[in-house]
């Protein structure tokens, strides 16, 4: 691997491997009075976090990096892993660089999880961020837009100053500039994924859980750039697949590498979905907050915590395997998890209308054993190879 | 928010079958009934769900209601959940998730056969009301890929501090008009009408008061009533089908007569077996029963004199008893403030202070867990409130896990062993506080 590339990929590893959250500490220190919001899975209006001139920042657990000593006495064992080892990140003080604490509605664990915060950590800034599942603009887009005015005021407040309409704006431009940037490196993944494994993408994007937007899309650049230019990395026989069910508790990385391993390129996925959450630019023009609200309710990816007034929820997925040129669908989610698990066989069924290939796997984000993954995703990747009509 | 297929006297050596057993008893039979002949009279059915429920305004344009969970649990009671949930499972449901989804699905794909025996019709519409439970959401998708029906959407904000705030309850409000409404007057073909609406809500009020009183009854000592393994029975009615009918007024009226009595001779609650003799644990439960060995579960209460004089169980279809009422003068934001009002809907810190001022209202000796795996609602955080209970009002808490109509995750040996061994604590911690 060139230097160039081996050192973008250190930066994003190293990133990746700070549990201790030392790039949003070291951002804070660069000056005075800077403050920090986490945010959990999945989506949040980080333009609000950046337009107060704080820094969100994604909180997905611990992965398997993590050892969990405390966390487990919160929680019984149905429950899946994220809510544990980030209560284990929060208990051990490693949060403690965040101001405030945002819980998007994704399920009941993580809607308990923000009621659980509140009363661990009294003295910080808690919001439950409930998000509308009525997408007419006069009904749920009012309730959106209220709701999203207390949020702008509470954060203006936590840092010192109200949030004017040009900073909302200006912190627009610049989440559109970082989501083009994933949507490129995305569509480049699925022309070539042998160019951008998605090892390395994950790396890459979840970079974009601690470091500054304008950083983060200058690092997305920089790999799309360089990627391509290694040697080695040339076309095999693998199969095209989509992966699904990764959008909250985040996979161990050796998943990704194993699946990879097993003959599978992935070329589209809903890992880190948060991050590009929203498929289209956000309009900057006119009022901005209103404008946040509008690319809710229109622009939305569709996912298993969305509710999707027309009923059709296999759609996306297929559309997906088909915009993608994708040979078959991994069902990859975390155990326990409500909506991935409740949304499976909706989408089980759409595929097999469909007639496209399927498989079906859980992991914990500190699942360390992937033999059986590997040799079922190998099977997989084979059996689209070898016995697919085309 | 039961109603089950054997109302207590049922048992063999019940010692009394009240008239208050016997009305719920007709109330739910003739409700079946109007369901399984649906189809003849034409009458409109909608499935709903039982926190944040529309009774009043289903019945206001005579639709039945029909709710998923009532069908599960009643399932669990009748043991046919085991072999429903296994359906499911070779589906392609996962093992991992909501076992009254998957006890419904069960029922369904073998044959939607109701509690009474009778096939339950088809849904003419999906009413997702999404109040307190994200599961519901996906239940009524999943639903709507089996039943060639509309689907009115409800989403309810979550009370995360506890507090209603206008736009949430306009946002409810909006919905009503926009969607619920509307849709409900295109399956029915007939008018919305706010008059019909005040008047049942008016009928529902005064069915609350006498519900409130006697879940309050139990602040005397020894307790008529017990508020859990009772306390389901007795909020059947209210939670389900039955709000601002006259038969639900009168059942609650019948009800509270009953207890009355009771109060008035110092007798202690009903339970399979007969009145309980001597109550010797006070407690408040939080969480669901296990309903697939509903009997066996409260016999390991009642065996030992411990009974539940306050829990948050019977709160998932309103708090009723901090206050809330519907209001046939303020109708449809009335029911808007319902919807959010119900238990699960609230969020930790406030479900917490309710354990509290239970606790301390009901003068209870302990309080008690049972976490079952099912309901993520209920269960996330709960091991936390233990703590956050046992600091501030220094009463000991148990902890028990079961599930709610999945038999495999109820080990009666292992559940039985706690509670006696937590029942022994009590009496322990009761002693050295007389010897001290």
């Amino acid at each position: 691997m060139r230097a160039v590339l081996a050192e973008l990929l250190q930066h994003a590893r190293e990133l990746f491997d700070d549990l201790d959250l030392k790039a949003v500490c070291a951002w804070k220190q660069a000056q005075a009075g800077r403050k920090a919001i986490g945010y959990m899975p999945i989506y949040v209006p980080r333009e609000l976090i950046h337009a107060a001139g704080m820094l969100p920042v994604g909180i997905v657990g611990g992965g398997d990096r993590l050892e969990i000593i405390r966390g487990d006495a919160y929680f019984q064992s149905y429950i899946c892993h994220i809510p544990r080892s980030t209560i284990e990140l929060a208990l051990s003080r490693r949060l403690d660089v965040l101001d405030g604490m945002l819980f998007p509605s994704i399920c009941d664990v993580i809607r308990n999880l923000s009621g659980m915060w509140t009363m661990l950590f009294p003295d910080r800034y808690v919001c439950y961020v409930d998000v509308p599942q009525n997408f007419d603009l006069r009904v749920g887009g009012a309730y959106w837009r209220r709701e999203l005015e207390t949020l702008r005021e509470d954060l203006g407040k936590l840092a010192g100053q109200p949030i004017s309409e040009e900073s909302l704006r200006q912190s627009t431009m610049v989440y559109n500039e970082n989501r083009r940037a994933i949507r490129d490196l995305y569509q480049a993944r699925s022309r070539q994924p042998w160019l951008f494994p998605t090892s390395e993408v994950y790396l890459f994007l979840r970079a974009g859980n601690v470091l500054p937007p304008e950083e983060h899309t200058t690092l997305l650049r920089q790999y799309l750039a360089e990627a391509p230019l290694e040697d080695d990395r040339v076309e095999q026989d693998h199969s095209r697949v989509v992966l699904v069910g990764m959008f909250c508790e985040q996979p161990p990385l050796g998943l990704l590498k194993t699946l990879e391993r097993a003959g599978c390129w992935v070329v589209d996925d809903d890992l880190l979905l948060g991050l590009r959450w929203l498929t289209d630019d956000v309009q900057c023009t006119g009022d901005p907050l209103q404008n946040l609200v509008a690319a809710y309710l229109s622009h939305s990816t569709a996912t298993a915590s969305r509710y999707l007034p027309d009923g059709n929820r296999g759609r996306w997925l297929v559309e997906s395997v088909r915009r993608n040129s994708a040979e078959g669908v991994i069902f990859c989610a975390p155990s326990f998890c409500d909506p991935a698990l409740l949304e499976q066989p909706m989408l089980v069924a759409a595929l097999d209308r469909a007639g496209v290939p399927h498989t079906q796997f859980k992991y914990s984000e500190d699942t360390g054993q992937f033999a059986v993954i590997r040799e079922q995703a190998g099977t997989f990747s084979d059996s689209i190879r070898l016995w697919s009509e085309a | 928010m039961s109603t089950p297929p054997q109302p207590l006297a049922a048992s063999p050596r019940a010692a009394q079958k009240e008239r208050s057993m016997e009305l719920q008893k007709e109330l739910i039979g003739a409700h079946y009934d109007a369901l399984a002949a649906a189809g003849e009279t034409g009458r409109k059915v909608v499935y709903t769900f039982v926190p944040g429920n529309l009774t009043e305004l289903l019945r206001s344009f005579d639709i039945l209601p029909v709710l998923p969970e009532i069908n599960a649990l009643q399932s669990g009671m009748r043991k046919l959940s085991a072999d429903y949930i296994a359906e499911a499972e070779k589906q392609g449901h996962s093992e991992d998730v909501c076992t009254y989804v998957k006890c419904d699905i069960g029922m369904l794909k073998k044959g939607n056969i109701g509690p009474t025996g009778k096939k339950l019709p088809k849904p003419d519409l999906l009413l997702l009301s999404y109040t307190g439970c994200f599961t519901f959401m996906k239940w009524f998708e999943l639903l709507r890929q089996e039943y060639d029906c509309p689907v009115a959407m409800l989403h309810v904000p979550y009370q995360s501090d506890g507090h209603i705030h206008a736009h949430h309850r306009d946002y409810i409000l909006e919905q009503l008009r926009s969607e619920v409404i509307p849709q409900l007057e295109r399956v029915t073909g007939r008018r919305y009408d706010e008059g019909r609406l005040r008047a049942m809500l008016r009928l529902s009020a005064q069915a609350e008061d006498d519900l409130v009183w006697v879940l309050e009854s139990a602040k005397h000592v020894p307790s008529p009533i017990d508020a859990y393994f009772g306390g389901v029975y007795y909020i059947g009615p209210m939670f389900s089908a039955f709000r601002g009918t006259p038969q639900g007024v009168e059942y609650y009226r019948t009800l509270r007569s009953e207890v009355e009595a009771r109060l008035a001779q110092d007798i202690g609650p009903i339970t399979p077996e007969g009145s309980l003799e001597k109550e010797r644990y006070r407690l408040v439960v939080e969480g669901p029963p296990n309903w697939t060995s509903f009997r066996e579960f409260w016999k390991m209460f009642y065996e030992e004199g411990a009974v539940v004089v306050a829990s948050t169980y019977t709160k998932v279809g309103g708090l009723y008893d901090r206050g809330f009422r519907h209001d046939p003068a303020r109708p449809l934001e009335s029911l808007a403030e319902y919807c959010m009002g119900c238990y699960t809907n609230l969020g930790l810190p406030t479900r917490t202070s309710l354990l509290e001022q239970y606790i301390r209202e009901y003068r209870a000796d302990g309080f008690l867990i049972n976490s079952v795996k099912s309901c993520n609602s209920f269960s996330v955080g709960q091991l936390l409130i233990l703590r956050q209970l046992e600091e501030r009002t220094g009463v000991p808490g148990g902890f028990i896990e079961s599930d709610l109509v999945d038999p495999r995750y109820f080990s009666a040996a292992n559940i039985k062993n706690r509670i006696e061994s937590y029942l022994q604590m009590l009496e322990q911690k009761r002693s050295a506080g007389t010897h001290a």
